[in-house]
């Protein structure tokens, strides 16, 4: 399941409702990753998609995931358009036979979405607004899967 | 016609997000360089590291032909999650 959505969810109910029904899955594991308030310097997040497009690329990589860890399942929930701090803006979660294949597909997926994925992220704070782009470190982490 | 789409810190710099062009511009090269003789700001943003181009939802690396009907996407460096 991939969705991207502008309203809230609660990562707590996508966990359960992914855990459910699985008797041949040892390991489920997931990330949530919240928008940060940057001590109040950062009023809300601006999370832009291009509609289509940001879909397919990461369909494309979760199918190649699938197969490189041996998923089960997997699930990506993104969120799109105006976030506030705490609140969750991205929720992965995937399931295998056995915890590592689980754990390394999270990180590998949360890695791509950070820096590769078609997303522009724009923060609005009290000093105006700024577009974030992937850190050094991103790009490096999203490269450490490669070849 | 071609629809060029603008992305992230691009429909900043350029102050619009969609326009129309007609007729379409006969290759990505020629688009650029319309784009950049109306709007140098823009022009050096596009060239800038990290900007990727995409026709009809395709990533396309260099130079290539437009056909009428396409939409074609300038792409500013990615960042979700």
């Amino acid at each position: 399941v991939i969705r991207l959505q502008s309203e809230s969810f609660e990562p707590g109910g996508l966990l359960t409702a992914f855990c459910a029904g699985r008797s041949e899955t040892g390991a489920v594991v997931s990330f949530t990753g919240l928008a940060r308030g940057g001590q109040g310097d950062v009023h809300r997040l601006e999370l832009e998609a291009y509609p289509g497009f940001t879909e397919a690329e990461i369909g494309r990589i979760a199918e190649a995931a699938q197969v490189r860890f041996a998923l089960h399942d997997l699930m990506i929930v993104h969120r799109i358009g105006e976030i506030a701090p705490g609140e969750a803006i991205v929720f992965v979660a995937t399931a295998a036979t056995h915890r590592r294949a689980a754990f390394e597909a999270a990180n590998h997926l949360m890695d791509y979405l950070k820096s590769r994925a078609p997303f522009w992220k724009k923060e609005h704070g009290a000093d105006g607004a700024r577009w974030i782009e992937p850190t050094a470190q991103d790009l490096v982490d999203a490269a450490r899967w490669d070849g | 016609v071609a629809r060029v789409l603008l992305f992230g810190r691009l429909h900043d710099i350029a102050g619009w997000r969609e326009r129309v062009f007609d007729p379409a511009p006969a290759s990505l090269s020629a688009l650029r360089a319309l784009l950049a003789s109306e709007d140098p700001a823009l022009g050096e943003a596009l060239r800038a590291k990290g900007v990727q181009a995409a026709i009809d939802k395709v990533i396309v690396r260099g130079d290539a032909p437009i056909r009428a009907g396409a939409e074609v996407a300038f792409l500013a460096p990615m960042s979700g999650g």
